[in-house]
């Protein structure tokens, strides 16, 4: 089942898809699918997200292989939903989207094996996990400057069961720029796969229902300027959009 | 959400014993009628779960590392605020145990300063940013100790229970967030003394910092920094920080749960 979660007529409901272009909300209204406000499908708990978790990407970026996956923890506040608006600073240089596969925690996770890790999968969702180089620093890579900006996290439009995407490990990832193919790849390249995460953060951390692991995005990042439309796609879990927007329209 | 319950769970009751004002958007001061369990669900104290530590934001912290601020792999010194996240898995309260993970011969305390935001906190100025606090509680920031600070895996600082967090204190009993004293004890023997004089960034030049790029809600907790070096704690000792009139913090550091 996919459900997505959207602001309309005066409050946030949980709505299905209805057709190809409108929405059915719980209580049975249908509205267009473009007349509501897309909001991040789960209230997110902890967010831990991946770097270079791809080894293409890796490689794009110069890196050497890693005994350990290279997480890093982002904030609730940089989350948005579909169809949000993600701000470039005037001053930037490069500015880039990261399409991943973010997995959602449906139960709680403490010392699990990989064995038995997908029980704690609640669902999935398509994550884009901007990232600004320009403010990379050397302390605390990455620091959240650089990666938990606000609006920085898009997270939807839908959050799909678990049950409902059997393959999670071979899904193809693609971003579209203003229409134009510009990353691609499949999560049966990820270097630390779902299970092997959820062993090795819950050996150390208890993860918890709602926390949502992104996974890391492959090779492909190009920078993206005011008025670009982004768009992530990944198998089963549709297509996240976003705008990228200049500083005038948040009167900077 | 099931977070903001897991929140409550980890000991934040201590809150609810609290007498409470607040502003409202009106500018008038309100008080909670008697010290009740509604500080739980009235915003802006509860704790929203979303707690941001700083990174080399208190002078001994910069000192301590020396010429090597300079050189590889940091090649430089930080121009924005280094910040990390203590997710909600951390949080612990005073009292409970801080386990000693079998993979470290000791841990460090990290005793700090925490305002808790009151207001939607986004572009503040070092003027305004004060108002936006609903107050302060004291911090005790874990880590295993580490002495690189490029790309620190997050081990070593997002273990369970690692974010022991102390009593909401309101901003108005506090006079001056930029003049307090900070003293850790083990095993009541003084081992630390920090004061919030020496941050790099006051608490309003930090905020105004922070919410230049990401924004801080109601029940976010910013902890200012924890001095040089931090006190190592061995399995079996207690931790006790004190800050002038935020209270105690207290937790015995161990190899069981308990």
């Amino acid at each position: 089942m996919m459900r997505a979660r959207v602001a309309c007529r005066g409050a946030i409901h949980e709505a299905i898809p209805h057709g190809k272009h409108a929405l059915r909300l719980a209580d049975g209204r249908v509205v267009a699918e473009d007349s509501v406000v897309w909001l991040p499908p789960v209230e997110a708990g902890t967010l831990i997200a991946l770097g270079l978790n791809y080894a293409d990407h890796a490689r794009e970026l110069a890196f050497s292989s890693q005994e350990e996956p290279l997480v890093f923890l982002k904030g609730p506040g940089s989350l948005i939903g579909h169809r949000g608006e993600t701000r470039r600073p005037r001053d930037v240089t490069f500015m880039h989207y990261e399409c991943e596969l973010a997995v959602v925690i449906g139960r709680e996770a403490s010392n699990v094996a990989r064995t038995q890790a997908m029980q704690h999968v609640a669902g999935y969702c398509i994550a884009n996990d901007y990232a600004i180089r320009d403010y990379l620093e050397n302390w605390y890579r990455p620091n959240l400057r650089a990666k938990n900006r606000d609006g920085a996290t898009v997270l939807g439009p839908w959050f799909v069961d678990a049950e409902d995407v059997p393959s999670s490990n071979a899904l193809e990832l693609r971003t579209y720029v203003n229409g134009k193919l510009t990353q691609q790849g499949n999560t049966r390249d990820l270097i630390f796969d779902i299970p092997c995460l959820i062993e090795y953060l819950s050996s150390f951390m208890t993860l918890s229902a709602g926390d949502v692991i992104l996974t890391g995005t492959p090779e492909g990042v190009v920078n993206v300027m005011p008025g670009d439309e982004v768009v992530c796609e990944i198998d089963g879990l549709g297509r996240l959009v976003n705008t990228i927007v200049a500083d005038d329209v948040f009167g900077r | 959400m099931p977070w903001r319950l897991s929140c409550a769970a980890a000991g934040f009751e201590t809150l609810a014993t609290l007498k409470l004002t607040w502003s409202t958007p009106g500018g008038n001061m309100r008080t909670t009628a008697s010290p009740a369990g509604i500080a739980m669900q009235v915003a802006p104290y509860r704790l929203s779960g979303a707690v941001y530590g700083t990174l080399l934001n208190h002078r001994t912290a910069v000192e301590s590392l020396g010429d090597a601020i300079d050189k590889p792999p940091y090649k430089t010194a930080p121009r924005a605020p280094v910040l990390y996240i203590k997710p909600r898995n951390t949080l612990a309260a005073s009292g409970d145990a801080v386990l000693v993970p079998t993979d470290a011969d000791e841990l460090e305390a990290g005793g700090c300063l925490g305002v808790v935001i009151g207001r939607t906190a986004c572009r503040l100025t070092e003027a305004n940013a004060l108002d936006h606090m609903a107050g302060y509680l004291i911090v005790n920031d874990v880590s295993v100790p580490h002495a690189v600070y490029y790309r620190p895996s997050i081990r070593l600082k997002a273990r369970d229970g690692f974010c022991p967090l102390g009593a909401f204190t309101v901003r108005a009993k506090v006079k001056d967030p930029n003049a307090l004293t900070i003293r850790t004890y083990t095993d009541g023997v003084l081992v630390q003394t920090a004061a919030t004089a020496d941050l790099v960034r006051s608490v309003e030049r930090l905020l105004a910092d922070v919410t230049e790029f990401m924004t801080l809600a109601p029940g976010d907790v910013l902890a200012m920094g924890v001095a040089a070096p931090a006190p190592r704690v061995k399995a079996g000792q207690t931790v006790r920080i004190e800050i002038d009139g935020l209270g105690t913090l207290s937790n015995v550091f161990s190899r069981t749960p308990t």
